[in-house]
């Protein structure tokens, strides 16, 4: 069984973001590591080749300047090989954007499943894979927390708001993953080593036979008009607790006659 | 492009529309001058009263799905109209979990970007011009769609409030979904309602949340037990959601629910960015962190500086104590 994994490359959510001051797109320049939410994907796709009883994990993913770090990541974890589109021309893709360009790659490795997480963890618009199931002619289930394959078929429980829904898909499908649905491995030490010579297919704009006007800023046909500072909360008390420090709670809540 | 008519995704639960739809709804008023809205299902017709109560006119009914997943069909029905050149101007879709599905959907079909995490919505320069809350809610961004063709907007919940107009109810007419093929074949199975004890995480006036404070996952039946002294509901941050303490329905913030109680208590929570916009906007905030720099404090009225493993127990027995 053929599992392709699409996976985002961030900047360290460590670190403070910012937007670029002209184009006030988020910047992307420094050193990109793997999302954390994609982590359970890379897990589950493992597990199922496993329980299938072979296959190949591919991995997808779209970043400038041919960033690779995050993907090595994933490697080491277990995935056979990657696919990553990197061009200029991608700059200031947007969400629809981003999910023409991951099709057009997904495309290649022909694919029985696609996972993906429910959004990524720095720009999280929550609606590229979505988008590339429908690009892709496919079914899609969302919100999974439990995914189970069957000969032919995909079996899920889907998060609800009232609990889950088992819903049924046949092969091939499309389906996100919440987060801590599994317990993503670490790399050994010898997955780090052979991750390094695993293959990573680095590919352009044209090489996926796609038009330079449906992607970057050109195709995103949005633009942010104005970044304002929010209003601030004014600043609250501070108590140090030495073993009363929940009476102030009660207190501030019978202030608030929730008590 | 001018904006005369708003559809909004009626989704329902519980033989009603959702909350949210009622707020989009009331938004939608201020923007358009004809509100209409997409259902499915089964009680259209008690559900096209109360959305004629909020402002929608008409109800683009695509009835029963046959056990199919929204986002296909939903989709399919409302490119169709627009297709004919019957469709709105923009659609406002709840950020829920069959919205989302709708919306991606719909975007890549008519070919057109979804602004997603709108927290405002406003009229301007005969556009829509939509407000989002970036790094933690400290910005707010402000975004507009550049090219013709229908504005897709998902909206987060608790970014309106929901007022009725006293509207008469919404006459209904049959919006069947045009066959969809592959992309519909996933099927619900069966349906699974999780017990609740409580009011529901997003319409709790008291929410207790937990962090990786806690330290290890059996810690979190602190958060429950506080959670029902207090009649609220528990939510936790993304940290404990990822490491698999407590499941996905639980999380608070960005890539989780908002909400908006009379006091939200965050336990060992530090308060990242991802976690601040979902919280930010409650109307007292209560935190207890051992460490004293924690962003947490920076938006809470009340903050306790102390460890959560000694301040909750006692907590707790005080409350049980006062009965």
């Amino acid at each position: 069984m053929n599992v392709v994994v699409c996976v985002k490359q961030i900047p360290d959510p460590a670190a403070p973001p910012a937007l670029d001051a002209g184009t006030k797109n988020l910047v992307r320049a420094g050193k990109l590591i793997l999302d954390d939410s994609d982590a359970y994907g890379v897990e589950m796709a493992l597990q199922l080749a496993d329980a299938a009883g072979g296959g190949e994990v591919t991995l997808v993913s779209m970043a400038p300047n041919g960033e690779t770090s995050g993907l090595r990541t994933a490697l080491a974890m277990g995935a056979a090989r990657a696919i990553l589109v990197s061009d200029d021309l991608l700059a200031g893709t947007d969400a629809l954007g981003t999910a023409k360009v991951l099709a057009a790659a997904i495309k290649r490795a022909e694919p029985d499943l696609i996972l993906a997480a429910t959004e990524s963890s720095d720009g999280y618009t929550g609606t590229t894979p979505v988008q590339i199931a429908e690009l892709l002619g496919l079914p899609s289930v969302t919100f999974a927390k439990k995914v189970e394959i069957t000969g032919t078929s995909v079996k899920v429980e889907r998060q609800t708001e009232a609990g889950y829904d088992e819903v049924e898909s046949p092969l091939p499908v499309l389906v996100t993953v919440t987060a801590g649905v599994v317990e993503p491995r670490y790399p050994s030490f010898k997955g780090i080593m052979a991750a390094k010579s695993k293959p990573v297919e680095i590919l352009t704009v044209a090489d996926l036979g796609l038009d330079a006007g449906q992607v970057g800023s050109a195709g995103a046909r949005q633009r942010i008009t104005q970044v304002a500072d929010a209003e601030a909360r004014a600043a609250g008390e501070l108590v140090v607790d030495e073993g009363e420090g929940h009476q102030r709670v009660i207190e501030f809540l019978e202030q608030l006659k929730v008590l | 492009m001018s904006v005369d008519k708003i559809w909004v995704l009626a989704e329902v639960a519980d033989g009603a529309p959702i909350t949210t739809t009622l707020e989009l709804i009331t938004q939608a008023r201020q923007l358009a001058g004809t509100v209409e809205a997409v259902a499915w299902g089964e009680a259209t017709e008690s559900v096209a009263a109360t959305l004629g109560e909020y402002g929608v006119t008409t109800v683009h009914d695509v009835g029963d799905l046959g056990g199919a997943l929204p986002g296909v069909p939903i989709a399919s029905a409302i490119a169709a109209a627009v297709s004919a050149g019957n469709g709105p101007d923009a659609i406002l879709l709840p950020a829920t979990y069959d919205g989302r599905d709708v919306a991606g959907r719909l975007s890549a079909k008519l070919d057109r970007p979804v602004l997603t995490n709108v927290v405002g919505l406003t009229a301007d320069d005969g556009g829509l011009v939509t407000q989002h809350a970036i790094f933690g809610g400290s910005q707010v961004l402000s975004a507009r769609f550049t090219a013709e063709g229908p504005g897709i907007y998902l909206i987060r919940a608790k970014s309106f409030a929901a007022e009725p107009s006293g509207g008469a109810p919404a006459s209904v007419v049959a919006a069947p979904a045009p066959d969809s093929g592959a992309t519909n074949a996933a099927r619900i199975i069966a349906r699974h309602v999780e017990e609740r004890t409580g009011p529901k995480l997003d319409e709790a006036a008291v929410v207790v949340s937990g962090g990786r404070g806690l330290g290890e996952k059996d810690q979190y039946a602190l958060i429950e037990e506080l959670a029902s002294l207090l009649k609220g509901a528990a939510g936790a941050s993304r940290a404990i959601v990822d490491a698999g303490w407590v499941p996905y329905s639980h999380q608070v913030g960005q890539t989780g629910k908002t909400v908006k109680p009379t006091v939200y208590l965050a336990c060992g929570i530090s308060g990242a960015t991802q976690h601040l916009v979902g919280m930010k906007n409650s109307k007292n905030i209560v935190a207890i962190n051992k460490d004293a720099d924690a962003p947490i404090f920076s938006v809470a009225d009340l903050g306790i500086v102390g460890d959560v493993h000694k301040v909750l127990p006692k907590l707790i027995e005080a409350l049980k104590a006062k009965g």
